[in-house]
C-alpha cells in the first residue's frame, strides 16, 4: 500500500471530488420515474430520477446521503446508464459499478452501493405507469438456495415485504430449510437488504 | 507551495515530543536487562525506577510502588478484569460488573467476555452530554457488587465523569473502583490520592511519548493478577524483560505533561472555543456533542445533519484536514459510534459526527484553517444529499 495514495482508486477520488448529474433543485429536472433506497439509520440514502423514452434512459439525476464510495459508486453508474435500454440497465449489479471504479474494499460494495437498487425502483416505478408491471421480475436473479431454487431477488421481494430477520426469511421463502448449506450467503443477502430497505 | 497540514486527531495519538524523542535516544544504549543483578543492569533498572516515580507523579500517586507498566490501556483496563474474573470465579457472591454505555472498545470487549462467562453485567446509561446518570448507578450498587469501572473521559466526546463521587459510591458497598483515565490524563488535573480510586488505567502514547507502553495504578492492597504470567518483572504482576526504551520516554512524557497541564488546559481550551465558535458562526445546523462544562479541553464533536461522517472526512483530508468520525461507514460496521447513540442522538446525527481533538502543536492558524475549509464542504454534501436540513426535512 502506498501511502501517499488515497483511501480508494484516483477514480473514486474523481467522483467524489466531481460527481456528475447531481440533482440541482434550480435546475427544474423533469423525470419520468423516481427512486428512492437506503435508510438513515444506516448511513447511505439514496434518490434516482430518471427520463426516459422508448424505454431509452435519456438523462439521470440523482442526490445521496452517503460516505465517499457512495457518491462516487452513484456519480458512475448515473454516467454509464445514459443511453441506455432500461432491460439493461435493470440487471447492473454492485460489483459493475466496482469494477468500473477501480474496486472498493469488499465492505463498501454491499453497504455504499445503493446506486443500482434506486435505480431499479426507478425503473420499476416507470413500468408500473405504463402498465408493464413486473416486465423484468426475476432477470438476472442468481439462485442462492440450489435446494429450493430461491434467488437473490426472491430475498429481496421477501425482506422488501417485512421479513426483516433469518426466522421471518425463513417463514416466507422456507430457504436453507433442506440442506441448510445456503444460510451463510442468503444471511448475509439478508443483512444486506435489510439494511437497505428497513 | 507546501501542502497545509493540519493534524486535529489527538485524542487517536499524539506525535512524539522532541524532548522525548531525545531522551528515547540517549535511552537506545540503556540495553541492560533491568532484572540484572550486575552493575549495568541495577543502571538500567534505576532509570526505570525514575520513569515509575515520573508517572507516579502525573497521577498523583504517592509513590510508584503501586504503577505496573503495560503494553498501554488495552492491556491496564483487561488486566483489571480478567483480576475481577478470576475473584468472581472463586467468590460468585460477589461478582457483578458495573460499567458504562461509553466505554472503549477495550473495556466493552473485556465486560462483555466477563458476561459471556456467566457474570451479570450492567452498562450505566448516560445522558445527553454522555454523563453517568447517577440514579442507575445508585439502583445498581449491591453488595453483589464486585467493579465499578467508569472512564475519566470520554475519547469521542470529551465528557468528564464525575470519577469522584462515583468512586465513593462504589465504596459504599465495598465494590473495587476502576477508571480508564487514558485520556483524560496529560489533559486535566487528577490525582488517584483525592478520586481515591483503586485502579487506574493510562497509555504514554496520548500524552506525545511512545506507543506500545501504558501503566495500570493499583492501590496497595488491592488485588491484582497478571494477565501476561512468567518472570517477576514488575512484583509478578507483568512478565516480560523490560520495556527499558518505552519506560524511560514514559517517564520523560510523564514529566513534561505534569509540567504543562495548566498552560496546556489555558491554551486548548482557547483553541477549543474558536474553533467551536468559528464553525458554528459559519455553518448552519450544527450540533456540538459532550457536556458543556465538563468536557476534555482539547476535544470537540460535533454533528451536521445531512452530511454523512466520512464524506466529511475524506473532502477534510483532501485539504489536509485530520480529523475522525463517528461514522459508521468509516468504521466498516453497520453500526455509528456506540457513544452518540448512548447519548440519545438519533443514527442520523450520529453517522455526521466529526471529531476534532486538538494538541499541544495545534495554533490558532490550524483552527482557521479549519473554519475556512468547512463551510463549503458542510455546504456541498448537504447539496446532494437526500436529507437536507435546510429544507426542514427530517
Ligand atoms: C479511553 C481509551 N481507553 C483505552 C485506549 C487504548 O489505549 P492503547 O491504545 O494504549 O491500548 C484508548 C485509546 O484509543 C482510549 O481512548
Ligand atoms: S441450498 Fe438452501 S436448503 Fe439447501
Amino acid at each position: 500500500m502506498n501511502a501517499f495514495q488515497w483511501l480508494y482508486s484516483d477514480v473514486v477520488k474523481e467522483h467524489f471530488v466531481n460527481p456528475r448529474n447531481v440533482f440541482d433543485p434550480e435546475e427544474k429536472f423533469e423525470s419520468d420515474a423516481e427512486g428512492v433506497v437506503g435508510n438513515i439509520k444506516c448511513g447511505d440514502q439514496m434518490m434516482f430520477l430518471l427520463k426516459i423514452e422508448n424505454d431509452i434512459i435519456q438523462d439521470v439525476r440523482w442526490k445521496t446521503y452517503g460516505c465517499a464510495s457512495a457518491i462516487a459508486s452513484t456519480s458512475m453508474l448515473s454516467e454509464s446508464v445514459k443511453g441506455m435500454d432500461i432491460r439493461k440497465a435493470y440487471g447492473i449489479k454492485p460489483t459493475d459499478i466496482a469494477d468500473k471504479l477501480g474496486g472498493l474494499p469488499e465492505n463498501k460494495i454491499h453497504c455504499s452501493v445503493l446506486g443500482d437498487k434506486a435505480l431499479r425502483a426507478a425503473i420499476d416505478q416507470y413500468l408500473e405507469k405504463q402498465g408493464r408491471k413486473g416486465e423484468f421480475k426475476g432477470e438476472d436473479a442468481v439462485v442462492i438456495c440450489t435446494c429450493l431454487n430461491i434467488t437473490d431477488k426472491d430475498i429481496e421481494e421477501a425482506v422488501k415485504a417485512g421479513a426483516h430477520n433469518w426466522q421471518k426469511l425463513q417463514e416466507a421463502t422456507k430457504i436453507g430449510t433442506v440442506c441448510g448449506g445456503c444460510k451463510t450467503k442468503a444471511e448475509e443477502l439478508l443483512h444486506e437488504f435489510v439494511h437497505i430497505y428497513s | 507551495m507546501s501542502k497545509t497540514f493540519v493534524y486535529m486527531d489527538y485524542n487517536a495519538t499524539t506525535p512524539l515530543r522532541s524532548e522525548v524523542k531525545d531522551r528515547m535516544v540517549e535511552a537506545l544504549d540503556v540495553y541492560a536487562n533491568a532484572s540484572s543483578m550486575h552493575e549495568s543492569g541495577r543502571r538500567a533498572r534505576a532509570e526505570i525506577e525514575e520513569a515509575r516515580a515520573s508517572v507516579a507523579r502525573l497521577i498523583g500517586a504517592k509513590d510508584g510502588s503501586g504503577l505496573f507498566f503495560t503494553s498501554g490501556g488495552s492491556e491496564s483496563n483487561n488486566t483489571v478484569f480478567m483480576t475481577m474474573y478470576q475473584l468472581g470465579r472463586k467468590n460468585p457472591a460477589r461478582r457483578k460488573i458495573i460499567t458504562t454505555a461509553i466505554e472503549h472498545p477495550c473495556v466493552m470487549n473485556a465486560a462483555a467476555y466477563l458476561a459471556e462467562e456467566g457474570f451479570p453485567v450492567v452498562y450505566l446509561p448516560v445522558d445527553s452530554y454522555g454523563r453517568v446518570d447517577m440514579d442507575t448507578l445508585e439502583k445498581e450498587l449491591s453488595p453483589d457488587t464486585l467493579l465499578v469501572s467508569v472512564m475519566a473521559a470520554n475519547n469521542e466526546i470529551g465528557t468528564i465523569e464525575d470519577i469522584k463521587t462515583i468512586t465513593r459510591m462504589a465504596k459504599k458497598v465495598k465494590a473495587f473502583m476502576h477508571s480508564d483515565a487514558t485520556q483524560a490524563v496529560g489533559k486535566i488535573p487528577l490525582s488517584v490520592e483525592d478520586l481515591g480510586l483503586d485502579y487506574l488505567t493510562l497509555s504514554c502514547h496520548k500524552i506525545y511519548g511512545p506507543k506500545g507502553i501504558g501503566a495500570l495504578y493499583v492501590r496497595p492492597g488491592s488485588p491484582i493478577q497478571p494477565l501476561i504470567r512468567g518472570g517477576h518483572q514488575e512484583n509478578g504482576v507483568r512478565a516480560g524483560t523490560y520495556n527499558n526504551l518505552g519506560i524511560i520516554g514514559f517517564g520523560k512524557a510523564a514529566e513534561l505533561a505534569l509540567a504543562d497541564l495548566p498552560d496546556f488546559g489555558k491554551k486548548l481550551t482557547s483553541l477549543r472555543s474558536r474553533l467551536k465558535e468559528g464553525l458554528m458562526a459559519k455553518i448552519p445546523h450544527v450540533r456540538v456533542n459532550g457536556h458543556p462544562e465538563a468536557v476534555l479541553p482539547n476535544t470537540l464533536n460535533l454533528s451536521f445533519p445531512g452530511a454523512e461522517g466520512e464524506a466529511i472526512l475524506l473532502s477534510l483530508d483532501l485539504e489536509g484536514i485530520q480529523v475522525s468520525t463517528g461514522s459508521a461507514c468509516a468504521s466498516g460496521s453497520l453500526e455509528p459510534s456506540h457513544v452518540l447513540l448512548a447519548t440519545g442522538l438519533g443514527p442520523e446525527l450520529a453517522h455526521g459526527s466529526i471529531r476534532f481533538s486538538l494538541g499541544r502543536n495545534s495554533t490558532e492558524a490550524d483552527v482557521d484553517y479549519v473554519i475556512e475549509k468547512m463551510p463549503p464542504i458542510i455546504q456541498r454534501l448537504r447539496r446532494m444529499s437526500t436529507v437536507n436540513p435546510l429544507l426542514g426535512q427530517e
